[in-house]
């Protein structure tokens, strides 16, 4: 009785070792390569991931679990955000209504591998550009939406102007986060004594800033500011005007389907191209007739852009007359008339002060 | 010559009955006693006095956004505003009423369940396991009938969390039992085959089951294809409890004693009718607590489904208290997260100890 069974076992044992050891094998070389050698040959055939998104007829588009200003549910319960209207934007492009995208709530874990995988076609989840994640993950990020870094928020009562006076202070953060590494290099490199005190999640640190347990708190400085807002009195707080880290947040496609990669990165450099050319939800019905030959390109009146994209030639007016140019979505999430309140900054155009600037259309 | 009139009996001294007596005996019986009383009372009340003037008194309850919240207690202006979001989550608005629906029917139909002697109650039963989670997936996805398709992906609060947990306990209660039976079965075969599926689906955390299911998967298919999240969460959830459950079930097959088994194959009962007739009705009977134990833990573990992206209630309150329109109200959301999650678990608990006292017969020893 005992015998036969064992052997059965160790049989069974033998074979799921096998096929696992082929199974563990196979996705490693698969990972290893795959993005690029995987993805590039429905590239090349007819540009896989938008041949699919059109045969799909919806853009599936990466975001975050709730992101305020960037993707997080508003009070209609739509997803909405400055990363949402990105997504938006292209798939106004590309299927003609800003409505036709599916969203796709990602952690910070998940993210990479569900755009790898296919599971989604586009991640706009406040990503940062970084030399790692663009050489080695497989990706390619396909410009930037939004300049971030990570910034100061003290209590007013410090009376601290600048971050260098902030010596000897006591610091919130969250753990496990960049934010972490970037504010121990920056105190040390600027010889300042600190203490950190570690929170799990933002709204914790929140109350540890309210309720006295750190002079400062330390996040990306667009989260700053929505944290602000959550104090019992905003006013009695300020955001320091130092920016410790370079934050270049964008769009990330697979690498290896060039057409699409052109798609999601033109459509963005058309809606900051329209706010520097004056188009924008309003009047892009009316700019349609503008003499000027830029405004003609945008719009498809004069020459072929979209067809270059394998898109109609109204991409980019879609994209403008439905989500708004650049300025129109900063502002509606993140702008003035927000919580978030944020100014333009360094996000302002290049011909405004800012380093916003895209490459032309033509 | 007169009846002899008995005093009446007196009453006891008032100091040793009713609240009074009582409090002398249990709360006031030395002066150690008397210490520890007032020192428990003194707690009780620093305790729950701010606590109820911060849930209650001082709360803010009517409004439309955070200038009705006061900041002396609890906004559950912010619940009230959003709990349509909890609720339906991404559910198109006009089409609330499918779910609606749903949960009508469901609480119609466990109802009945409840009552002793009601009518139909097994037609009702069986109605219940087959008929309403074809209507309820009909409704709730839409796309024949002339109902308007709702993506899965538009799913999520407490529905989604109420579909998952259906779902969960009433597929991995039947496939629990197949695999408790098999484990003990004679057959080396299906022995070996129930074994080693329990043990690696015991053996790996659901968080794991669930990253799997919704990253890794579609790494080894081929490309394009792409099947549904929720049903990969599904079967993940599914076949993960199911382990589980029918390890609570050899416990109850274990626990009947042999004769049981020699009595049924003396009256000529094969093999699943003995099973059915005469060992699973008792052995079920006696793991009431574990299998209800199994489906707490299944409605609670619903919640890591955020780690594939889906809202359930929890996730749907997460992602709405860092809403900048509203003031810090992570306290109120999370305690609205709780109390939803303590109504349906304590009402399981609770039907369970109804259940076992309605089976007893006398086995409990």
């Amino acid at each position: 009785m005992k015998g036969p069974v064992v052997i059965v076992i160790a049989v069974i044992a033998a074979l799921v070792g096998y096929f696992a050891a082929g199974a563990i094998n196979k996705p490693a070389e698969m990972k290893a390569a795959a993005p690029a050698a995987k993805k590039a040959e429905p590239a090349k055939a007819s540009g896989g991931t938008l041949a699919a998104v059109k045969a799909k007829g919806v853009l599936s588009c990466g975001v975050s679990t709730g992101l305020p200003g960037f993707s997080a549910p508003d009070k209609s319960n739509k997803w909405s955000g400055l990363d949402v209207d990105v997504c938006r934007a292209v798939a106004a492009a590309v299927l003609g209504s800003a409505d036709k995208v599916k969203f796709t709530p990602l952690t910070a874990k998940e993210r990479f591998t569900a755009l790898q995988s296919g599971e989604i076609d586009i991640l706009s989840r406040n990503t940062t550009w970084t030399h790692t994640r663009d050489t080695s993950l497989g990706l390619n990020f396909a410009g930037v939406s939004y300049y971030d870094g990570q910034g100061f928020m003290v209590s007013t009562k410090l009376g601290v102007k600048s971050a260098k006076e902030l010596s000897g202070a006591a610091v919130c953060i969250q753990a496990g986060t960049t934010t972490e590494l970037n504010l121990a290099d920056y105190f040390r490199f600027n010889n300042l004594k600190y203490k950190s005190v570690v929170f799990d999640t933002s709204d914790q640190s929140v109350k540890g800033f309210e309720s006295g347990r750190c002079d400062v708190l330390t996040s990306d400085q667009s989260q700053l500011y929505a944290l602000r807002t959550k104090l019992a009195d905003p006013t009695k707080a300020v955001v320091l005007p130092e920016i410790i880290s370079k934050e270049p947040l964008g769009p990330v496609v697979r690498q290896g389907d060039d057409q699409w990669f052109n798609i999601v990165k033109w459509t963005l450099n058309a809606l900051i191209n329209a706010e520097e050319l004056g188009i924008n939800a309003g009047n892009v019905a009316s700019m349609k007739s503008s003499k000027n030959p830029s405004v003609q390109r945008v719009l498809g009146t004069a020459s072929d852009m979209g067809k270059k994209l394998g898109l109609g030639n109204d991409w980019a007016a879609n994209a403008i007359g439905q989500v708004g140019n650049y300025s129109e979505i900063f502002e509606r999430n993140v702008g003035k008339g927000t919580p978030l309140n944020i100014a333009r900054g360094v996000n302002a155009l290049w011909s405004k002060g800012g380093i916003m600037y895209a490459p032309p259309i033509r | 010559m007169s009846d002899f009139q008995p005093h009446p009996d007196l009453a006891p001294p008032a100091s040793t009955v009713g609240v009074i007596g009582w409090l002398r005996v249990n709360l006031f019986s030395s002066p150690m006693n008397t210490l520890l009383t007032l020192v428990g009372l003194f707690i009780i009340y620093s305790l729950i006095v701010p606590a109820l003037d911060w849930a209650i008194f001082s709360a803010s309850w009517v409004g439309t956004d955070k200038n009705a919240c006061s900041h002396d207690g609890a906004c559950w202006v912010f619940v009230g505003q959003r709990l349509d979001f909890f609720i339906y989550g991404f559910y198109p608005k006009a089409e609330y009423w499918r779910i609606n629906v749903v949960f009508v029917l469901l609480a119609l139909l466990i109802i009945p369940q409840m009552i002793e002697n009601a009518p139909y109650k097994g037609y009702l039963g069986w109605f219940f396991l087959i008929g309403f989670p074809i209507i309820a997936g009909i409704l709730l996805l839409g796309g024949i009938f002339g109902l308007e398709p709702v993506p899965t992906d538009k799913w999520g609060g407490l529905a989604l969390t109420l579909v998952i947990s259906f779902v969960g306990i009433v597929a991995a209660l039947p496939i629990g039992i197949l695999l408790a039976l098999g484990r003990r079965s004679e057959m080396p075969v299906i022995r070996t085959m129930c074994v080693v599926f329990i043990e690696l689906w015991r053996g790996v955390p659901l968080i794991s089951v669930l990253f799997m299911a919704s990253v890794m998967l579609p790494l080894f298919l081929p490309e394009g294809t792409n099947f549904n999240k929720l049903l990969r969460a599904l079967i993940g959830i599914t076949m993960f409890q199911s382990a589980y459950m029918a390890e609570v079930i050899r416990g109850g097959l274990q626990a009947i004693p042999k004769g049981q088994y020699e009595a049924a194959a003396a009256l000529g009962l094969g093999y699943w009718k003995s099973m059915g007739l005469i060992i699973l009705p008792q052995a079920l009977k006696l793991v009431i607590p574990g299998i209800v134990n199994t489906f707490i833990a299944l409605f609670k573990d619903t919640t890591l489904v955020l780690i594939i992206g889906l809202f359930d209630v929890l996730q749907t309150v997460a992602s709405a208290i860092v809403d900048p329109a509203w003031p810090e109200v992570s306290t109120e959301g999370f305690i609205f997260a709780a109390f939803v999650f303590w109504v349906f678990c304590f009402t399981m608990s609770r039907y369970s100890i109804a259940l076992e006292r309605k089976l007893h017969t006398g086995h409990q020893r």
